[in-house]
């Protein structure tokens, strides 16, 4: 297990350092096509905030989110996760703090199609190597949270889209993250559905004290976020508390 | 998976075949006795006419009796035959007649099915008394017991003394079950009425053991030659022929012919796992946003890896069950269809089995490898 837990709580949850990405593009006649997204975005995070990252598309805010979830890898710049520096990690460790420091929610699920609700509430704790009877008891606990209770044994696309992002909340819990990211959340569901989401956030945040980064390109939705940032074409051009 | 489940079948089947053919060989070989020279007249060159062997008569009795008391003998078995007609109430038949003496079924492993074969003294006295093969028993006399009953040879009559064990087809393709034997003395006098009295046709010589067939061969010559009073220099009179070198000419051919039914469905099998390898180079790009998921839940280069490779094996393992059935049926099919002998065995199944996995672990490593080794951002981001 990581000692994240162990860290300073004086040492921010995410501290990020001029950070830059670049995108090579191979192109047939021009040869490469460098092209820059992130220009020198340093920010910093603490234990508990609720941070809403909002921009137009093309500003760089998916880029932001893959480089803070270690699902990509910045061209410079430094990335402290919970004290941690994730350039210095394998792998193998990158893997390992995907599954017990962080939780992703994305816009489409991206639940695994052939499984149930339960399996794949379950799997991440599989992959932490915890044994299958168990795994699946935790996971029913969470759906119950959740109110899916006696939905596990579904597969996804019998379920709504709300119950869908739900399923998947679920699993981004399910190995008690520091840190849950969420990239445009509600990107596929209707406005009720929406609040309920959000809902679910918020309580997460307040009641567990987990720590929440949010994309989201609406308004209404970042308000939910007790702090927001705005990117422009790949620069951070405001950062401020909101009033809740 | 239907590359892999005809690949393992053509296997199974190949090698049934194979081993099928090698066991009739193996049963031909068997049938004819073990450790066995044939020791012919002939080959030999009047002026500057060379002969086939048999063309002369050459042998005796008398050199068969001086073979059998070489030490590295174990038997001899003096041969005289000849075509004749055989009668029985209304039936008749016409068949070799062989006439031997008591030492050629012991020489050639051959016992009764039902009655006795005849005795030394039917053979001292020139009884007549016949051994009938299987198939000449069943022509004549259908589903009636022959033994005690008279047949008659060239008109002659014969009192059968029993029925030989079928023998089956020997090297060359004869049905050696349609054949009756008599005493050599009883041929030589009454049915084939020779040029020169005490000739024989050939004679069969046993060994004492597979070790002493090369000093056993140059003894038979040595007696021979002085026998036959050659000169040094003079062509032999007669032929000895070593029929553990033909048998294991004929082992070798079967052999080469197993190996190589197995080569070609090796072949088969090796399309077979690069269709599997195809199928799942299909799966990974397909599920590459599977992937991605996978990864960014926490799932490992190994996890994914493993996940692929199992899947792999899981289809080679399902493929080969399905194939080794299908290749024991169709062997059945085979041996049903076109009367052959096919062999299938425990651990010809193993072999394909194992070579399926085997096969299913080595294609299915590439894919395997190209799904861990693809990167999280972009694995979620294909669409």
């Amino acid at each position: 297990m990581m000692s994240v837990q162990s860290e300073l709580s004086a040492e921010p949850l995410i501290r990020v350092d001029r950070l830059c990405k670049t995108y090579s593009l191979e192109s047939g006649v021009n040869g490469t096509v460098n092209s820059q997204v992130l220009y020198d975005v340093s920010l910093s995070i603490n234990r508990g905030e609720f941070v809403a990252i909002m921009g137009h598309s093309g500003s760089g805010k998916s880029t932001l989110m893959n480089l803070l979830g270690c699902l990509d890898t910045p061209t410079s710049g430094h990335y402290w996760l919970a004290g941690r520096d994730v350039a210095s990690l394998s792998e193998e460790e990158l893997a390992s703090v995907r599954n017990h420091n962080l939780g992703f929610v994305f816009q489409g699920f991206n639940l695994l199609k052939r499984m149930t609700a339960l399996d794949n509430v379950a799997t991440p704790l599989l992959y932490a190597g915890v044994s299958r009877t168990e795994s699946r008891q935790r996971a029913q606990e969470l759906l119950q949270q959740t109110g899916l209770g006696k939905f596990s044994e579904y597969q996804p696309n019998q379920l709504s889209g709300g119950q869908q992002q739900r399923v998947a909340i679920s699993r981004a819990l399910v190995n008690n993250p520091q840190l849950i990211l969420a990239d445009e959340p509600t990107g596929n569901l209707d406005t009720q559905t929406s609040g309920e989401i959000m809902g679910v956030f918020e309580r997460l945040n307040r009641e567990k004290g987990i720590t929440i980064v949010l994309v989201t390109h609406e308004d209404d939705i970042a308000a939910y976020a007790s702090r927001l940032v705005r990117l422009k074409d790949g620069r951070v051009i405001h950062d401020s508390k909101v009033d809740s | 998976m239907l590359g892999m489940i005809i690949g393992v079948a053509a296997v199974v089947l190949m090698l049934s075949i194979g081993q099928g053919a090698q066991a009739t060989v193996n049963q031909a070989i068997a049938s004819m006795g073990s450790n066995l020279f044939i020791v012919l007249p002939g080959a030999t060159s009047s002026g500057a006419m060379r002969q086939t062997s048999g063309s002369v008569q050459t042998l005796t009795l008398g050199d068969a009796q001086a073979v059998a008391g070489l030490p590295s003998i174990k038997a001899v078995a003096p041969i005289i035959t000849g075509t004749a007609q055989l009668n029985f109430g209304a039936n008749n038949w016409s068949t070799v007649v062989t006439g031997v003496t008591t030492d050629y079924f012991r020489v050639r492993n051959w016992s009764t099915e039902d009655g006795e074969v005849f005795t030394d003294t039917d053979f001292r006295s020139a009884a007549r008394v016949v051994v009938l093969g299987q198939v000449t028993a069943k022509n004549l006399f259908g589903d009636e017991d022959p033994t005690g009953k008279t047949i008659r040879i060239k008109k002659s009559p014969f009192i059968v003394t029993g029925v030989l064990a079928a023998k089956g087809q020997s090297l060359d393709g004869r049905d050696q079950d349609d054949s009756v034997f008599i005493p050599l003395t009883t041929g030589q006098r009454q049915i084939f009425g020779s040029q020169f009295p005490g000739t024989i046709r050939f004679m069969m010589v046993q060994g004492k053991s597979p070790e002493v067939m090369e000093e056993a061969e140059s003894e038979i010559n040595q007696l021979l030659r002085q026998r036959h009073r050659l000169a040094e220099g003079v062509d032999s009179d007669f032929t000895v022929r070593n029929m553990a070198a033909l048998a294991a000419v004929a082992t070798g051919a079967a052999k080469v012919m197993s190996l190589m039914l197995g080569a070609i469905a090796s072949v088969s099998l090796l399309v077979g796992g690069i269709g599997i390898m195809n199928i799942m180079l299909v799966s990974v790009t397909e599920r590459t946003r599977e992937i991605g998921i996978r990864m960014a839940i926490g799932a490992n280069r190994r996890a994914i890896l493993t996940q692929f490779l199992l899947e792999a094996l899981v289809i080679c393992i399902l493929g080969g069950l399905a194939g080794v059935a299908l290749g024991i049926g169709g062997a059945w099919a085979v041996s049903r269809a076109a009367d052959m002998v096919v062999v299938i065995t425990l651990g010809m199944v193993g072999l394909a089995f194992f070579f399926a996995s085997a096969v299913g672990i080595f294609f299915g490593f590439y894919p395997a490898k190209k799904a861990a080794s693809l990167r999280p951002v972009e694995a979620l981001r294909y669409e």
